[in-house]
C-alpha cells in the first residue's frame, strides 16, 4: 500500500536548462530573418517626413528606391552640401533616373514589370523643385506607381 | 580504462545567446517600408497638343503652397489641419451648394443604388519650387485622408463595414462614388524667393 510520506525532506530536482540555449537561438534566428536590413549604404542622409495615411510596400522585389538628401559628412568635401540623388550605391543626376528605371524594369519578370513601384525616400527639408524633377523623369520612364516614403505621425 | 570526459558546463550558453539576441535587436534598424502611395499621370506625347480642358470653376478646388509653406485654398490662407474638412465638404457637396461641384445622378449598382455624387470635381495642387517636401506631403496626406474618410463613411452606410473590410469588388464600387482626383500642376514660382 502506498504510504504518504509527508514529513520527509525531499530535495527539489535541478531544473534541466540544457534546452534554453536552443530556444534562445531560435529567437535569435527569428529576429535575424525578420528584421530588414537597409538596402544599400546611404551616401545621402535624410530624415523621413511624417504622414498618417500610409500603406505598406508589398513585395520588396518590385520596389526600387530613389534616395534624396544631402551627402553624408565623408562625401561632403567632394560633392558639397547641396541636395543630391542616390540610385543604388552611387550618386546620380536627375537625367539618369529614366535610364535606371528602364534598366531595372527590363531585369524584372515580364509579368511583374507593370507592378514596379518606385519609392522616393527624400529628406523632409528637400525643396519641391528637386522632387518635381524626379517625378517628371519618372513619368517619362512610365514608372507611374510611386510611394513617398514616410513615417507614421504620432502627434500634430 | 577509458577516462570519462567531464561534461562541459553549458549553463552560460544561454547567456551568450541572449547577448547575441540583444545585440541584433538593437542594431538592426527596423526599416519599415511605408509610404504614401500615389499614381503619376501618364506623360503627354510630345506631338499631342495639350487640350485645354474646360473645367467649370465650381468643380475645381485649388490648393496652393508657397515657398514659405503657407497654404492657400480657394484664395484663402488656410491651416493644413483645416484642409481635410474643407476637402471633404468640397467632394461631398451635401447641400447642393452652387459654389461646390455639380452633383450628378448615377446608378452604382446594389446596394448603393442611384445616388448623386460630384462626378467632375478636381482638386488641383500647385506648389512652388522652394516648397518644403514635408509641407507638400502634408497636403497630399490630408487630401488622401479626406478621400479615405469619405470612402469609409460610404462603406459604413451601404455595407455596414469599414472600407478595409470590403472585398475588392465592393471597394471598387465605393471608389466609383468617390474617385480620387488630385491633379498636380507643374511647379511654378509663386511670389517671393
Amino acid at each position: 500500500m502506498a504510504k504518504i510520506r509527508r514529513n520527509e525532506k525531499r530535495e527539489m530536482p535541478a531544473l534541466n536548462t540544457s534546452s534554453l540555449p536552443d530556444i534562445i537561438f531560435m529567437l535569435l534566428f527569428f529576429f535575424m530573418s525578420v528584421t530588414s536590413m537597409k538596402e544599400v549604404t546611404y551616401k545621402v542622409q535624410f530624415k523621413n517626413p511624417q504622414a498618417t495615411e500610409l500603406t505598406k510596400l508589398e513585395k520588396k522585389s518590385l520596389v526600387r528606391y530613389i534616395y534624396v538628401g544631402t551627402p553624408t559628412a565623408e562625401f561632403r568635401k567632394q560633392y558639397g552640401a547641396e541636395t543630391r540623388i542616390q540610385l543604388d550605391d552611387a550618386f546620380a543626376e536627375t537625367k539618369e533616373i529614366g535610364e535606371y528605371i528602364v534598366n531595372e524594369r527590363s531585369s524584372m519578370k515580364e509579368s511583374d514589370q507593370g507592378l514596379m513601384t518606385v519609392s522616393i525616400k527624400a529628406d523632409k527639408e528637400t525643396k519641391m523643385g528637386v522632387i518635381a524633377d524626379i517625378k517628371q523623369e519618372l513619368r517619362r520612364a512610365y514608372a507611374l506607381k510611386i510611394s513617398y516614403a514616410a513615417t507614421q505621425r504620432t502627434s500634430y | 580504462m577509458a577516462k570519462k570526459i567531464p561534461q562541459i558546463n553549458a549553463s552560460s550558453m544561454a547567456d551568450i545567446s541572449f547577448l547575441l539576441l540583444i545585440f541584433f535587436l538593437v542594431t538592426t534598424s527596423m526599416d519599415v517600408n511605408q509610404g504614401l502611395a500615389r499614381r503619376l499621370p501618364a506623360p503627354i506625347p510630345p506631338d499631342q497638343k495639350v487640350e485645354d480642358k474646360d473645367i467649370n470653376k465650381r468643380n475645381l478646388l485649388v490648393v496652393k503652397i508657397n515657398s514659405a509653406n503657407q497654404l492657400m485654398v480657394q484664395g484663402q490662407l488656410t491651416d493644413v489641419k483645416q484642409l481635410r474638412e474643407k476637402a471633404k465638404e468640397f467632394i461631398k457637396n451635401e447641400n447642393d451648394a452652387d459654389y461646390y461641384p455639380k452633383l450628378v445622378e448615377e446608378d452604382f449598382g446594389a446596394p448603393i443604388g442611384v445616388i448623386r455624387y460630384t462626378k467632375d470635381h478636381v482638386i488641383s495642387v500647385q506648389n512652388d519650387v522652394d516648397t518644403q517636401y514635408q509641407a507638400y506631403l502634408d497636403v497630399q496626406n490630408e487630401l488622401v485622408a479626406a478621400y479615405n474618410e469619405l470612402r469609409d463613411e460610404c462603406a459604413h452606410k451601404y455595407f455596414h463595414k469599414g472600407y478595409n473590410e470590403l472585398d475588392e469588388d465592393q471597394q471598387k464600387q465605393v471608389q466609383k462614388v468617390y474617385p480620387q482626383k488630385i491633379s498636380e500642376a507643374e511647379p511654378k514660382n509663386y511670389g517671393g524667393n
